[in-house]
C-alpha cells in the first residue's frame, strides 16, 4: 500500500505545527523520518492517523484521495501506529491485550479466547515474533511487550505501521532484535514509517529519509548516501558537533568512595548488591545498564533518598552513609534526578520557585524563615541566561518549557553552586539534538574544573561519548569495568554485559 | 531569541513578569462568578418546580441581596456569619495547598469552640487583655492538636488524612454532647446539654453596638482580616510555605529537594486545625456565648466549599467566604419575608461548587464571556 501525503498544513490557533508537508510511504520501504522534538512529527503522524483533520493539503492511498473522520476511518484504510508508550493493559494476557476492542466472539456475545489466541499464534508465525499468547505483559521484558503492540497493529490487518521512536525504550541488543523484526515486516511487503531523533539508527534501517523542523521538510536524503553531519545539521538548523571537546584526562584526589553498597527496592527486594566503586575529581565515570538493574536505587542511595542497608560511602575522606539529602547537597553534591517531571521539578511552578527549589532555605534565596524573592529571582534570571534556558521570563510555571529547557533548568539550579561532585542519572533522555550537546559540554566543563562525576545511563552511546570510565550494572551488581586501564570500552562488549552475558 | 545577547540584558529580560493568561483569568475570576449567576437561575428553577410562585422567587432573591446587603444590620449579620467560614476555610486551603484533604474542620472548630467555652467561663476576675487572648489561643491549640492527630497518623503511618479527620469528626461531635452533661462544664440547674456562659472578660466586643445594639459584628472580624494576611504571608513569602507549596504540587520532587515531608505534613494540619479552632472560638466568643449541641451548625463542612471556591487562596477564600456569608444572612431573610426555606440556599452554595468544579461546562454554556479555544 503506498500512501501520499501532499501539502498537508495543521494550524493551531497561530501556531503552524506542519506547513505544506510532502511525505511519500511506500510498500516494503521504510520511511525514516527524522526531526527534533517539537518539529511536528507527531501532529503529522497524528493527521495520518485520523487524530487531526488537516487545514489544507490531501491524503492519497494508492492514489486516491482519503478523508479520515477520526482513528477509525484510519485504522480501516490499514493505517497502524505502535506508539512509544506502550498502551497495554499490564495484568491481562497478551492475546487479551491483542483483541481489545476488537474481540472474536461466539454466541451470546462469548469471548473466544481460545480464537483469539490461535490468531495471536497464527501472525506469531507469519512473521517470526515469538510471543507467548498466554503470557501476562507485566511479567514481559520491554522489548517483548513492543513486539505485543505489533502483533496488535496487525491483528488489526494493518499494512502501513508507523513506529514512534521505537528504540527509546530498548536496550543495545533489543533494538537489533527489533530492526529484525522490521526488515521481516519489510519483505512482507508492510509500508513502514520510522519516527526518531537518533541518527544512526535511522541510517542503518531506512530506506529513504525525511527530515523536518520547525513543521516543514527541509530535506530528503538516501541513507548511505547522506553523512550524519548533514542529517543532524538539516535537523537542527545549524552544524552541530559530534565530539565532546574533554580536557586531558587528569584525576585528581580519591573524592568518592562506595564500599559493599547495599539497598532495597520499596517491597524490600535488594536493588543494589555488595556494589563498590570510586570515583576521583576531574573524572567522568559512566554507569552502563538496562532500565531495572539497580541504577536508579544506587543513584537514590548515592544521594540521601534512600536508606544504605549495608556498606558505606565516603565523600572526601568523611563517611557519609545515610546522610540525608539536604547534608550531601550542602557538602557540593549536585543531583540531577533520572525522571525530571517527576522528581526533578516542580510543574506548577515558576522556573524562579524551581531554581530555588532546594537552596530556598539559604542565601540567596532567603534570610531566616522568609523568602527573598527580589535577590532569589535576580539569582534564577543570571542562572537561566548562563545555563541557556530558552524562556521570555523566569515567572513562566516550568512545565510550560520544552523537555530540553527543562532540564537545562535542572542542571543550572545544580550546577550554578559551588559544586564537587556531579550525579548525574539519565541527563538527556528524550531531549533534542541542541539540549544534549549542552549539556554534554557543561557535564564535561564541570569534570575539566576537578569535580568527580557520575553519569548514570542507558543511553550507550551517551555514555561511551562522555566517560573515562564505564562500570556496568546488571541485577545490582556490578558486573564489569572498561576503560582507563581495564578493557578497552566497545559498544559490543558493553552491551553484552548489560545484558547480563559472563564478562 | 538565538542570538546570544549579553548575559546582563538577557537576565534582565527574563526578571520581566509575563502577564497572567487570559486561560488564568477565566478560571480563577470568571468561572467562578459564572457559577454563582448559573446556581441563584437553577435555584429560581428549583423553586419554580416545587410550586412556588414567580411572584414569591422574586421576592425571594430581593430578600436574599436585602438581607446580606440592604442595610447596615444586613452586612453586619453577612460578615458575622463570614467570619468562621472564611478562618477555617483558610485553614482547609492551607491543607489543599500541601496536598492534604482535610476534611476535619469540623471536628476542628468543635474542639476549638470547646476549649474557648471552657477558658471563657473559668478564671474570673481576669482583665479582657488577658481573658479574651488566652481564651481564643485555647481554641487554637485545642483545634492544632486535633488536627495534629490525623496529621501524625498519616505521617508515621500511611493512614490517609480523609479518613482519620472524618473519623476525628465523629468523635469530636460525640464528646462535645457528652462533655456538655459533665458537672463541671454543664450550666447549673439545666438539664439539657447547654455549657455555663462564657464570662464578660472573654467575650470578643462588639464593635459597632454604640450605633445600634443590633448590630451583631465583633471583633472576630479582625481576626479574619489578620488570618488572612498571615496565611498569605506565610505561603508566599516564607520558606515554610515553599515547602507547603512545593510538598502540595509534588512530594516527590519536595522529597529530592531534602524536604522533610513528614515534618511538613503534622505542622500543615496542626495549622489548619488552628485555624478552624479559631473559627470556633470566635463563634463562641463572639457570637454565642455558650456551647450546645450542634453549636458549630457545620460550619466545618460549609469551609471546605468556601476553600474550593476561593481556589485555595488566601484573598479567594475571603472573597468566598463573604459570598457564602452573604447567602446565609439573606437566606434568614427569604425565609421570613418570602417563607423559601433556609435549604434553598444549602442547595444554592452545593451548586456553585459542583458548577466550580466543572469548568467546561461554564465554558460553555456562557461561551460569550470566554475566550474561543484553538480549533482543531
Amino acid at each position: 500500500m503506498d500512501i501520499e501525503l501532499r501539502g498537508i498544513t495543521k494550524r493551531f490557533g497561530d501556531l503552524v505545527a506542519n506547513s505544506s508537508v510532502n511525505l511519500s510511504i511506500r510498500t516494503g520501504q521504510v520511511l525514516g523520518l527524522l526531526g527534533e522534538n517539537g518539529a511536528g512529527k507527531s501532529t503529522l503522524m497524528n493527521v495520518l492517523t485520523g487524530f487531526y483533520k488537516p487545514d489544507d493539503g490531501e491524503i492519497l492511498i494508492d492514489g486516491k484521495a482519503v478523508q479520515f473522520h477520526g482513528p477509525g476511518d484510519a485504522i480501516r484504510a490499514g493505517i497502524g501506529m505502535v506508539h512509544q508508550h506502550f498502551m497495554l493493559v499490564p495484568v491481562f494476557t497478551v492475546a487479551e491485550n491483542v483483541v481489545l476492542g476488537v474481540e472474536p466472539t461466539g454466541a451470546l456475545d462469548h469471548l473466544d479466547l481460545h480464537k483469539a489466541r490461535e490468531q495471536v499464534r497464527a501472525i506469531n508465525d507469519e512473521y517470526g515474533l515469538e510471543v507467548d499468547p498466554d503470557a501476562l505483559i507485566e511479567e514481559l521484558p520491554v522489548g517483548i511487550q513492543q513486539r505485543v503492540e505489533i502483533i496488535k497493529v496487525l491483528f488489526r490487518s494493518a499494512e502501513v505501521l508507523i513506529f514512534d521512536e521505537p528504540t527509546a525504550v530498548l536496550t543495545p541488543q533489543e533494538v537489533t532484535e527489533f530492526f529484525k523484526i522490521v526488515t521481516m515486516l519489510k519483505n512482507a511487503g508492510k509500508a513502514l514509517v520510522f519516527i526518531t531523533h537518533k541518527l544512526h539508527e535511522i541510517r542503518e534501517v531506512a530506506d529513504r529519509i525525511s527530515v523536518l523542523r520547525a513543521g516543514k521538510i527541509v530535506g530528503e536524503g538516501l541513507p548511505r548516501k547522506t553523512s550524519d553531519q548533514k542529517l543532524a545539521e538539516m535537523m537542527v538548523g545549524r552544524p552541530v558537533t559530534f565530539q565532546v571537546d574533554k580536557g586531558k584526562f587528569a584525576p585528581g584526589d580519591l573524592r568518592l568512595e562506595v564500599k559493599g553498597l547495599t539497598a532495597l527496592r520499596d517491597d524490600d527486594t535488594v536493588a543494589v548488591d555488595d556494589v563498590s566503586f570510586s570515583v576521583r575529581g576531574g573524572e567522568i565515570v559512566g554507569i552502563a545498564g538496562v532500565q531495572g538493574n539497580g541504577q536508579t536505587e544506587l543513584e537514590e542511595a548515592l544521594t540521601g533518598l534512600r536508606r544504605v542497608v549495608s556498606g558505606t560511602v565516603k565523600f572526601d575522606g568523611r563517611d557519609v552513609t545515610n546522610s540525608s539529602a539536604r547534608e550531601l547537597h550542602r557538602m557540593g553534591i549536585a543531583h540531577v534526578p533520572e525522571d525530571r517531571q517527576r522528581s526533578g521539578m516542580i510543574s506548577d511552578f515558576t522556573i524562579a520557585e524551581n531554581m530555588a527549589l532546594n537552596t530556598y532555605y539559604d542565601a540567596p534565596y532567603s534570610r531566616g524563615i522568609l523568602m527573598d524573592w527580589k535577590t532569589a529571582n535576580e539569582t534564577s534570571a543570571r542562572n537561566a541566561a548562563a545555563f541557556d534556558v530558552r524562556t521570555r521570563s523566569i515567572f513562566t510555571p516550568a512545565g510550560k518549557l520544552s523537555g530540553g529547557n527543562q532540564q537545562k533548568m535542572i542542571v543550572a539550579r545544580e550546577m550554578s553552586r559551588d559544586t564537587k561532585f556531579l550525579i548525574a542519572s539519565q541527563p538527556t533522555r528524550g531531549l533534542d539534538v541542541g539540549s544534549i550537546e549542552y549539556i554534554h559540554k557543561r557535564v564535561v566543563a564541570a569534570r575539566d574544573q576537578g569535580d568527580g562525576v557520575i553519569i548514570i545511563s542507558s543511553e550507550l552511546d551517551e555514555v561511551l561519548t562522555l566517560s573515562d570510565r564505564i562500570l556496568v550494572m546488571f541485577k545490582g551488581r556490578l558486573v564489569a569495568e572498561f576503560g582507563a586501564g581495564a578493557r578497552r570500552a566497545n559498544k559490543n562488549d558493553i552491551g553484552l554485559a548489560m545484558a547480563g552475558a559472563a564478562a | 531569541m538565538s542570538e546570544r545577547v549579553d548575559g546582563d540584558t538577557l537576565s534582565a529580560q527574563l526578571l520581566r513578569r509575563a502577564a497572567p493568561g487570559r486561560a488564568d483569568f477565566e478560571d480563577l475570576v470568571i468561572v467562578p462568578i459564572f457559577a454563582v449567576i448559573a446556581a441563584l437561575v437553577l435555584g429560581g428553577l428549583i423553586m419554580l418546580a416545587t410550586g412556588v410562585s414567580v411572584d414569591a422567587i422574586g421576592r425571594s432573591f430581593v430578600a436574599l441581596f436585602v438581607g446580606s446587603m440592604g442595610s447596615a444590620g444586613a452586612i453586619s449579620e453577612t460578615l458575622t456569619a463570614a467570619a468562621p467560614l472564611t478562618l477555617a476555610g483558610l485553614g482547609i486551603a492551607l491543607g489543599f495547598r500541601a496536598g492534604l484533604f482535610n476534611i476535619g474542620a469540623e471536628g476542628q472548630v468543635i474542639v476549638g469552640g470547646m476549649a474557648a467555652v471552657i477558658f471563657g467561663f473559668s478564671f474570673a476576675g481576669l482583665p479582657i487583655f488577658i481573658h479574651l487572648p488566652l481564651a481564643l489561643l485555647a481554641g487554637a491549640l485545642a483545634g492544632a492538636l486535633w488536627a495534629s492527630i490525623a496529621g501524625w497518623l498519616r505521617a508515621a503511618t500511611g493512614a490517609h488524612e480523609v479518613i482519620t479527620t472524618i473519623m476525628l469528626n465523629l468523635i469530636a461531635m460525640r464528646l462535645v454532647d457528652y462533655l456538655l452533661r459533665s458537672p463541671f462544664i454543664q450550666k447549673e440547674g439545666r438539664a439539657d446539654p447547654i455549657s455555663k456562659s462564657v464570662l464578660p472578660s472573654a467575650e470578643l466586643p462588639r464593635l459597632f453596638d454604640w450605633v445600634d445594639p443590633a448590630l451583631r459584628i465583633h471583633g472576630g472580624i479582625i481576626l479574619v482580616v489578620l488570618a488572612v494576611i498571615f496565611v498569605w504571608w506565610l505561603l508566599f513569602r516564607t520558606t515554610i510555605g515553599f515547602e507547603f507549596r512545593a510538598s502540595g504540587l509534588n512530594p516527590d520532587a519536595a522529597r529530592y529537594a531534602g524536604m522533610r515531608s513528614g515534618l511538613i505534613i503534622v505542622l500543615v494540619m496542626a495549622l489548619a486545625g488552628a485555624l478552624a479552632g479559631l473559627a470556633g472560638a470566635n463563634q463562641i466568643l463572639g457570637v454565642l456565648g455558650r456551647a450546645s449541641p450542634n453549636f458549630s451548625g457545620g460550619v466545618g463542612f460549609d469551609a471546605i466549599a468556601v476553600a474550593l471556591l476561593g481556589r485555595s487562596h488566601p484573598f479567594g477564600v475571603l472573597l468566598a467566604g463573604l459570598l457564602f456569608g452573604a447567602l446565609q444572612a439573606g437566606g434568614r431573610q427569604m425565609q421570613v419575608s418570602a417563607g423559601v426555606s433556609l435549604d434553598l440556599i444549602s442547595i444554592i452554595q452545593a451548586l456553585i461548587i459542583i458548577f466550580i468544579a466543572a469548568p467546561i461546562l461554564m465554558r460553555a454554556v456562557f461561551s460569550f464571556a470566554f475566550q474561543k479555544p484553538a480549533k482543531r
